[in-house]
């Protein structure tokens, strides 16, 4: 039985001897993966903690806790973690590293030591985002837009956020760059790109708008700190610069960014509802073809998120009308999970329970959002809590969500062990109930006129505020229990086995599990279709010695 | 990678072998990575291209009376000299890829030269304007002058432009001083070149921003205010 990749690792620089420098220097893609992760829901936690003392806050008009200012830069840190450290790095980076190139059978990313310096300048991120927290000036209270021209006025630390998100954006350009050559090269003989997992296209698609992307708000940021520091004049009105010219410029990053971080989550999606329909997928071209198509769209909608800013009529037209083509791509996917679960065998285990959830909480957060892509409704709606609920209901209820059932699917593959059903369901039914309750009723505040981003309200919206408070509690319990229960999982689970969800995609035929350094023992040839099931049970079958055929 | 690669081969159920492409001794995989970067840097002065473009379309005047008043004959040679750069890097890269590894270090060396040639003018460059009075945060350039908005932004954008591509000439340099030693220490040798290929393309990248930075700037104004475009 050869070892797995927690005993031995390859390293970037040289041949250390400790556990310790191994992990840190390791260039192995599970490993990083790995760490991404435990850096990463640290980070959130911490951001899900602000955002708890900004609802303990809102629970009663006035202040209680804290003063606005704090207020403002509390909204600016949960923003700046959940955006630029958490979510978009997020599935990529954890689920991405770990589980594409066992997918599509290689022994690594094309670039092992540029994946291992990318994380490292992703941690390096990370500390100058949360170094100002620390210093005099304090942390900045722009909000996570660093909307001009108050973020070239204000006293706050703006700066360390702006290196920051420049320094995160390099790291997703290069995981983008490295998984891009990766899918391109490394494909196992045979696979071709309509027979690479439905994931793996999510992680496609993602990466180009890494790479197209991520630039444009890169540079953005560097002319935002040159204005600042320098001032250049394009962003400041006192030399005939354009804030405005700032937002759109953030947009055209920042709205495909939205895309980026679901167009994975999707991925998660089609992997896990075939495995638990026992089914093959319902369109599986159709599904991979939206994916590259939300991309493309995706670009040319920024603007309106500019519906109030100050733009030409008809501009405001056209991007409203090339805005609902996004929920084209995106409601043919959701018809095709359903349609994949008709008359399939349909098993309730958590990550089916996830996927089943976020069915209902993304169909939730993407028809709001077709609501406030019409320029009427949306000058009403711009800047309530109706766009914040809108995109939550999106991003953790999409996203997130997605990316928990991305955790319980193939926790089994990266620690072998399997953690306890039971409780995970439980956890998933109380942060689904928490996260209706927290969200929905901003909805109807939002429609009421309740503003973003106010750390006071007039007494009438009193009562949505306190029925989110008691759903934040519910969430956060939730989510705490399931941390406990991959943590006990972790320490104490049943071993697993290679393949316990009866799945077909590669990852899930490895001889061991965990899997072994370089992952497959034999690389195999491809010359089946991602999903093959019959009568419910997979139809490929491999002797995992040899990595063949043996069906 | 010191000892050889053996690329491993998959065997499909008639028996066909296939050879697995690995991620070592990938030379296409390091090309095609490197492209893609390629890609994020035209993005980025993409997008200050189109600043410019906006404002330029606010300010056509402006903008012809302020790139009347940069210096053509230094930005000129400074054109030609990138140019030429551009044509000693390829040549370098030719050299390795036939085997003269003298005559490709030879080439380094002398595209290194030229990028100093060109920092050191567009140094003159800068300082001649800063005397004139136009610099950031200097002079004409505080809110307070009287200066017109469109020179203003022009000047902005001149600064900000050719200083991100300045820093990319200094990281370039600094680029091919690491491919002298790795040709050294023959880590880059005729049959495993790939960092030169991919510094050469990153040369070219610089150039060629340059070959658009160039008329933007020191062109639209060559026919005086008067003249046309």
């Amino acid at each position: 039985m050869s070892k797995s990749y927690f005993d031995e690792t390859h390293t970037a620089i040289g041949h250390p001897k400790s556990t310790f420098m191994q992990w840190m220097l390791t260039v192995d893609h599970k490993r990083i993966g790995l760490m991404y992760a435990a850096v990463m829901f640290t980070f959130f936690f911490v951001a899900v903690a602000t955002a708890f003392l900004m609802r303990l806050e809102l629970f009663a008009p006035g202040a209680q806790f804290i003063d606005g200012d704090t207020f403002n830069q509390a909204f600016t840190l949960h923003g700046v973690i959940m955006i630029f450290l958490f979510i978009v790095p997020g599935v990529p980076a954890v689920l991405g590293n770990i589980v594409m190139p066992l997918m599509i059978g290689a022994k690594d990313v094309s670039f092992p030591r540029l994946n291992w310096f990318t994380f490292w300048l992703y941690i390096l991120g990370c500390i100058v985002a949360l170094a100002s927290l620390f210093t005099d000036a304090g942390f900045a209270d722009t909000g996570w837009t660093f909307y001009a021209p108050y973020s070239l006025t204000t006293s706050t630390n703006v700066i360390f956020t702006l290196v920051a998100a420049f320094i995160l954006g390099m790291a997703s350009i290069l995981t983008g760059l490295n998984f891009l050559v990766t899918i391109h090269r490394l494909r196992a003989p045979g696979m071709t790109f309509f027979k690479m997992p439905l994931f793996v296209w999510g992680i496609y698609a993602t990466a180009w708008i890494q790479l197209l992307a991520t630039p444009v708000v890169g540079i953005t940021l560097i002319l935002a700190i040159l204005e600042k520091y320098f001032g250049i004049g394009i962003f400041d009105p006192a030399k005939g610069g354009d804030p405005v010219l700032f937002e759109h410029l953030f947009w055209i990053y920042s709205h495909p960014a939205v895309y980026l971080m679901i167009l994975p989550a999707f991925g998660i999606m089609s992997e896990i509802i075939p495995t638990f329909s026992r089914r093959e997928i319902f369109g599986y071209r159709t599904i991979a073809l939206s994916s590259a198509s939300i991309a493309g769209i995706g670009y040319l909608v920024w603007g309106h998120h500019l519906y109030t800013s100050g733009m030409a009529d008809t501009a405001k037209v056209i991007f409203s009308f090339l805005t609902f083509f996004v929920a084209i791509p995106t409601g043919i996917k959701f018809y095709d999970w359903v349609a994949t679960m008709y008359k399939g065998k349909i098993i309730l285990s958590t990550p089916m329970l996830w996927a089943l959830g976020t069915i209902i909480t993304f169909t939730i957060g993407g028809l709001t959002g077709v609501t406030i892509a019409m320029i009427g409704v949306d000058i009403h709606l711009q800047d309530t809590y109706y766009t914040v609920a809108h995109f939550h209901y999106a991003m953790l209820g999409g996203v997130v969500f997605l990316f928990f059932a991305g955790l319980h699917y193939w926790f089994p593959l990266v620690s072998g062990k399997m953690y306890n059903e039971t409780h995970a369901k439980i956890a998933f039914y109380l942060q689904f109930v928490g996260f209706n309750l927290l969200w929905f009723p901003m909805f109807i505040a939002g429609y009421y006129g309740m503003p973003r981003r106010y750390f006071d309200y007039l007494p009438e919206f009193q009562i949505y505020h306190q029925v989110s408070f008691f759903g934040a509690v519910i969430f956060i319990t939730g989510l705490i229990y399931m941390f406990v229960v991959f943590f006990k999982g972790w320490r104490n689970g049943k071993p697993s086995g290679t393949n316990p969800w009866n799945a077909t995609t590669l990852e899930w035929h490895m001889p061991s599990s965990p899997p072994p350094l370089e992952n497959h023992s034999k690389v195999p040839y491809v010359d089946f279709n991602p999903y093959e099931y019959h009568h419910g049970e997979p139809v490929v079958k491999f002797d995992y010695e040899t990595m063949k055929r043996i069906d | 990678m010191s000892h050889e690669y053996i690329p491993e081969i998959a065997t499909d159920r008639d028996g066909n072998k296939h050879e697995v492409q690995g991620w070592q001794d990938d030379f296409y995989g390091g090309k095609l990575g490197f492209w893609l970067f390629m890609f994020t840097e035209v993005l980025m002065f993409g997008a200050m291209f189109m600043v410019l473009a906006y404002y330029n379309t606010l300010h056509p005047e402006a903008f012809i009376e302020a790139s009347a008043s940069l210096n053509r004959l230094l930005g000129g040679i400074n054109t030609v000299i990138l140019l030429v750069s551009a044509l000693t890097m390829g040549l370098s890269l030719l050299k390795m890829r036939v085997g003269d590894v003298k005559g490709a270090k030879l080439m380094i060396w002398a595209t290194i030269l030229l990028a100093i040639a060109f920092l050191v003018i567009k140094g003159f460059e800068w300082r001649a304007e800063y005397n004139h009075g136009i610099f950031l945060m200097h002079g004409e350039m505080l809110p307070e002058s009287g200066m017109a908005f469109g020179k203003k932004l022009f000047f902005g954008m001149y600064f900000t432009m050719t200083g991100i591509h300045g820093f990319h000439i200094i990281i370039g340099i600094g680029l091919m001083i690491w491919l002298l030693k790795r040709i050294n220490a023959g880590k880059v040798t005729p049959a495993h070149h790939i960092l030169h290929w991919n510094i050469a393309l990153y040369w070219d990248i610089v150039h060629l921003i340059w070959v658009f930075v160039f008329p933007y700037y020191y062109m639209i104004g060559a026919g005086g205010v008067a003249g046309g475009h």
